[in-house]
């Protein structure tokens, strides 16, 4: 019979290691479909190392992938740690990416100096709209956001593919579903001469810290806190709930829009339907990881981040699917939630 | 204008694609609520759906027969079930996280696994789907017969399993105790039943009935394994079983009115192609879904264990 | 007398802490075995492990077949403990609300793979059952629309359905009123003289002197006395339970202030069909304390949702030192009423947080702990030091996360942060209920210390004990409505139960 005693007190260096455990478990496990898959395990790790960060040209990828992922991690892990469950991280994402469009693609006119923070305001405040439903709908009349969230997510895509073959399509685009570039004005600058790496991780990393002292030095971070962990105590001690879980909201979905400002305006430099490859759903994933600290949430969004490209590399030399890539983040999901269960508590058989 | 809608409606030919439309939805509705009358949630029912549809084409595609394809997509399911059940149940893990975990893993495995057989194909290749089976006598009704009784068998599985889920719950010891230890698992360990081995049992035997649901769309329906081709019909199935109230001839209706709203809009999507973008229509399933769990909000009897974790000697 | 039950040598440790501490305990067929002890001294531990929730430590259990051999019973199956006649009514109901009172009694009596929940012939064996115990319950009503005493006979008529031949009952009055438990002590006395054997497990001395053939006494986890009960007393009783002579608080006769909380005909509807509040109307001076006595589940829980601020009246008016009180915790807090809420740990604390968090929780928005919306972390600190030694909380330190505290200190926390913020009213819902007999002490002088202080209190409680120490007048809630309060001088036990029980006032009297 299986035993769980809660630790009194978890030890900083389990907080690390279990979750860098986690990771080696995924990757491990991740070494059965590879080799039922027929490729030689050994070189497909090495090739996928190298690929994430085996050159100065790799790492600025791996830093270019991450950034969507910091910005949707963080999303996760403030909703997460208010008991919210935002699982429309992907749905936010395509409408603050279409906002950005929206704002920075000529339709407005203004100073060439406030594009940018136009660009990055529009993409936060919708995607902050888009989950003030949900998180209307499970305060109000309790209906559970996961769904809501998830099914917003088919929404939102086909009403960008909407606007993107008819309002917002680029005539200049040969044909192609997708809207027109974004001004010069408004596009992030990129970090390293003749790299993808832009100005968005950045704002990334700024994001990452703000979010920090929110949790850790404030009296609302205290409060989602509160909430996150005893909704009903929170209530009683005279904590407004629904307020605190409606802010979390916004800012949820806020962070989540500027993953999609961050790669139209960093990145593409135009919208189309494709933008995101999961970073939505990975953007869970690195939230779990980093254990919903936002400080962890960079290193988190870095490895995720390097497993995708490097899955890249590895697909195209011997030809296995970079799905592989998708397979290891699943896998990490699940690996990190049974290592937070050996953090927590005391594993014992009798 | 009017007319014409109310011609579609008397159709028998609209009905038919009403059933066949809505007979994954039956499936996934099914598993998800023998999973939640157990309290447990399976987030992993979208996941499961797309490796149920891969897994049973697959075995076909590789020289079995329709109904070992089927076996094939049950024991998928039943194995994506298994892992959803070890992590939530005695584990006691978040049931949320972990089923958007499984459904990350199932729906990447299957994709994986399509590219291993097929690194470079761009047209995926077509099986012999199974065929509509009249029913002899029933499928000579007038309007009914063409409509219920000249389904694929797949379809007439689905109603079967309806039946007998319906049958087990409410008129056997053993559904009584799957329908109790949703409510207050306490009493069941009380009563010297074990809690965790009826949650795994019914989130195992529930992940297998969704997955037929995705079987039924490689199998029956588009006859070959496309990328995404499950769509979110997994989380409308959540959906759904919030509106049938966890019952299960709620639950039926509900699939097959969805079905028929489904097989409404494709009918006006025709007649409007060219005035409303075709994107209008397909939102129209999820939020029909959203309105449907609001529509219900107030009232929802939900079984009172559901997602509640269970340790023994622990009250 | 035959032997029904031994136990032997049973240890049982949860990490240091030693719950059972090599105890031997043996019950006879027909025989009534009180197991008396406080709060934490191990009694539900050790039915645990008897009844295969838990696996002990050391030790082993034998139990007496239909033919009155001795067989060992294996460790850690609910399953095996029921298969050999031993059954058990847990302080919580383990029932399934939205299932008949049949269908939870059939539960798990047939194999799992049987075709059918063979109904008639298990109402043919209940109706007998409840013919010969005299327990009776529509077997075709919902749990959810029985009275708590009605779901008691349920438990019971499940273990009789099993063919038990022990039968172990936890706290069983904690829900009765004081006349439901003399029912249920006939019905007890009825089962024994059939030939069950009963263990009753209690902290009421009282009440153990009234059932029991023979006690055994727990402290700290051992066995301190087993004897007949014919040959102890109730003073005995409780220095053996507690392990020294305790000093009870006392109140000191005082003139109460004006009026403070005043409830005018107040009701409230809940959605759930629970009880609400019907008519309901009470005065509450500075300075004295109100109790409000009733069997739980009469509307003590709206009364406390109201004056606390989580739920709002639908007719009447509720008003604090004559100014309206607005329906919401924050508006309670600031009004000046301290909430010592009835589930500490689901609505007390927020487990993992800490100590000082925990403190600071209801005054979050004051400058005291935050400058422009960031926490005062050195003030946070300074403000828990100083409760922890005012109050004696035992802890590992300030930032230490309170899910580690005993129940004790968690409620002396929770005294700590209401009674900091100088209340003029205090609200004590069920304060003392699962603390060891010192803490209950603490909770009782401070509340007295501020009854001195012209604090109007109102104490909800179940323990009459506590109610009539403690209080100046006592009312009590049957269904939703509030008889009048009356002197605690003039009033008795009896009366309070005939009360309790719904008997019109003027019939009590």
């Amino acid at each position: 019979m299986i035993r769980f005693e809660p630790r009194g007190h978890i030890p900083p260096i389990l907080r690390l290691f279990a979750p860098i455990a986690a990771m080696a478990a995924a990757l491990l496990l991740s070494a059965l479909p590879l080799a039922a898959a027929g490729a030689p395990i050994l070189r497909a790790f090495w090739l996928m190392a190298a690929g994430a960060a085996g050159s100065v040209f790799a790492i600025a990828e791996t830093l270019t992938r991450a950034t969507p992922l910091i910005f949707t991690g963080l999303a996760a892990a403030i909703a997460f740690r208010a008991r919210l469950f935002n699982i429309g991280l992907e749905g936010q994402l395509y409408a603050g990416a279409l906002a950005a469009v929206v704002v920075g693609s000529g339709l407005i006119d203004g100073p060439p100096a406030l594009l940018v923070p136009l660009i990055l305001a529009a993409a936060a405040l919708a995607g902050a709209l888009l989950m003030l439903g949900p998180a209307l709908l499970k305060m109000r009349l309790g209906v559970d956001e996961v769904v809501t969230t998830l099914l917003l997510n088919f929404v939102v895509l086909l009403f960008v593919q909407m606007m993107l073959e008819g309002a917002l399509k680029d005539p200049m685009g040969g044909g192609w579903p997708q809207s027109e570039p974004i001004l010069d004005a408004g596009m992030l600058p990129p970090l390293v001469e003749r790299m993808r790496l832009h100005a968005g991780f950045l704002l990334a990393l700024l994001s990452s810290l703000l979010t920090h002292v929110l949790m850790a030095q404030t009296v609302l971070g205290l409060k989602i806190r509160a909430v996150g962990e005893n909704p009903a105590a929170a209530r009683f001690a005279g904590i407004g709930v629904t307020r605190v879980t409606i802010v979390v909201a916004l800012i949820s979905g806020g962070l989540a829009g500027l993953a999609g400002a961050s790669e139209v305006a960093g990145l593409k430099g135009y919208l189309t339907a494709d933008l995101s490859r999961g970073f939505g759903y990975a953007g869970i994933v690195v939230a779990m990881v980093a254990g919903l600290q936002p400080l962890a949430v960079v290193p988190a969004a870095i490895f995720i981040a390097g497993v995708f490209v490097g899955a890249d590399t590895m697909s195209r030399t011997i030809g296995v699917s970079n799905y592989i890539a998708d397979l290891i983040v699943a896998l990490a999901l699940l690996c990190v939630l049974v290592g937070g269960l050996f953090m927590r508590f005391r594993i014992r058989w009798s | 204008m009017l007319e014409g809608l109310f011609d579609i409606l008397l159709s028998s030919s609209f009905w038919a694609a009403a059933i066949r439309i809505a007979t994954p939805l039956m499936f996934g509705v099914l598993g998800a609520l023998i999973c939640e009358r157990a309290g447990v949630l399976n987030l992993g029912i979208e996941g499961i759906f797309t490796a149920g549809a891969m897994a049973g084409w697959l075995a076909v595609y590789l020289g079995a027969d329709l109904w070992t394809g089927l076996l094939a997509a049950a024991a998928t399911g039943a194995a994506f079930g298994l892992i959803h059940a070890l992590l939530t149940v005695p584990l006691g893990l978040s049931q949320h996280v972990t089923g958007i975990g499984v459904t990350l893993l199932a729906t990447s495995l299957a994709y994986f696994t399509y590219r291993v057989y097929l690194p470079n194909v761009a047209t995926p290749p077509r099986i012999t789907p199974f065929q509509p089976v009249a029913i002899p006598g029933l499928s000579d009704l007038p309007f009914l017969g063409p409509a219920l009784f000249q389904q694929t068998p797949l379809t007439y599985l689905a109603l079967a399993l309806f039946a007998l889920a319906a049958l087990v719950l409410y008129r056997t010891p053993l559904g009584l105790a799957i329908r109790a230890v949703g409510e207050n698992p306490a009493a069941v360990g009380a009563q010297g039943l074990s809690v965790h081995g009826l949650r795994i049992g019914a989130v195992v035997v529930g992940s297998a009935v969704m997955a037929l649901g995705g079987a039924f769309l490689t199998m029956a329906a588009f006859n070959a394994f496309f990328f995404e081709m499950t769509n979110g019909r997994g989380w409308i199935c959540i959906a759904l079983t919030v509106f049938a109230s966890w019952r299960p001839g709620k639950a039926l209706l509900g699939a097959l009115l969805f079905g028929a709203f489904d097989a409404f809009q494709l009918r006006l999507q025709h007649r409007l192609g060219g005035v409303v973008p075709g994107q209008v229509f397909l939102m129209l399933p999820y939020l029909l879904s959203i309105a449907a769990l609001i529509a219900v909000s107030r009232g929802a009897d939900y079984p009172k264990a559901l997602m509640v974790p269970y340790f023994k000697g622990q009250r | 007398m035959t032997l029904a039950l031994s136990i032997e040598g049973v240890t049982k440790r949860f990490g240091t802490l030693v719950a059972n501490d090599r105890i031997d305990l043996a019950l006879h067929r027909g025989e009534i075995l009180a197991l008396l002890g406080e709060n934490g001294a191990g009694k539900t531990t050790l039915m645990n492990v008897l009844f295969g929730h838990y696996v002990a430590d050391e030790g082993s259990i034998r139990v007496a077949g239909p033919d009155g051999a001795l067989a060992s019973l294996p460790p850690g199956s609910p399953h095996a403990a029921l298969g050999a006649g031993i059954g058990m009514v847990h302080q919580h109901f383990a029932l399934a609300e939205s299932l008949t009172v049949l269908q939870n009694v059939v539960l798990g009596t047939r194999p799992l793979s049987a075709p059918h929940l063979g109904l008639r012939a298990a109402r043919a064996k209940l109706e007998r059952l409840m013919g010969e115990s005299g327990l009776h319950v529509r077997l075709n009503a919902r749990i959810a629309n029985l009275s708590v005493g009605e779901k008691q006979r349920v438990e019971i008529l499940k273990v009789l359905y099993r063919d038990a031949r022990i039968l172990i009952l936890d706290e069983p009055t904690a829900v009765l009123t004081p006349q439901e438990a003399d029912g249920l002590f006939a019905t007890l006395r009825r089962l024994a003289a059939s030939g069950l054997a009963v263990i009753f497990i209690s902290h009421k001395l009282g009440e153990v002197l009234a059932v029991a053939d023979r006690v055994a006494v727990l402290r700290g986890g051992r066995k301190v006395s087993d004897q007949p009960i014919a040959g102890v007393d109730r003073r005995m009783l409780a220095t053996l339970m507690v392990g020294r002579e305790i000093g009870v608080s006392r109140r000191t006769l005082r003139e109460p202030g004006p009026p403070l909380l005043v409830l005018d005909q107040v009701s409230m509807r809940l959605p759930s069909g629970r009880a609400g509040l019907d008519g309901v109307s009470l005065t509450v001076r500075g300075g004295e304390i109100v109790g409000i006595a009733g069997v739980s589940g009469n509307g003590q829980a709206a009364l406390a949702a109201l004056i606390a601020g989580m739920a709002e009246a639908s007719a009447g008016s509720v008003t604090l030192a004559g100014k309206p009180l607005r329906a919401s915790p924050r508006a309670a807090i600031e009004a000046g009423i301290a909430r010592i809420p009835e589930d500490r740990h689901a609505e007390g604390i927020v487990g993992p947080l800490s100590v000082a968090e925990n403190l600071a929780l209801e005054s979050l928005d004051s400058p005291e702990v935050q400058r422009l919306g960031f926490l005062r972390f050195d003030r946070l600190r300074e403000r828990a030091s100083q409760a922890i030694a005012a109050y004696d909380i035992r802890c590992p330190g300030p930032e230490a996360p309170i899910r580690l505290l005993s129940g004790g200190n968690i409620q002396k926390v929770i005294l700590a942060r209401v009674l900091e913020r100088d209340p003029r009213l205090i609200l004590a819902n069920q304060p003392t209920r699962g603390l060891d007999v010192g803490a209950a002490a603490e909770v009782h002088r401070r509340l007295l210390e501020a009854r001195m202080n012209n604090v109007g209190i109102v104490l909800i409680s179940e323990d009459l004990d506590e109610l009539l120490a403690l209080c100046d007048r006592i009312a009590v809630m049957v269904k939703g409505r509030l008889t009048a309060p009356e002197p605690v001088e003039t009033l008795t036990l009896e009366r309070l139960g005939l009360l309790m029980a719904g008997h019109r006032e003027e019939e009590a009297a």
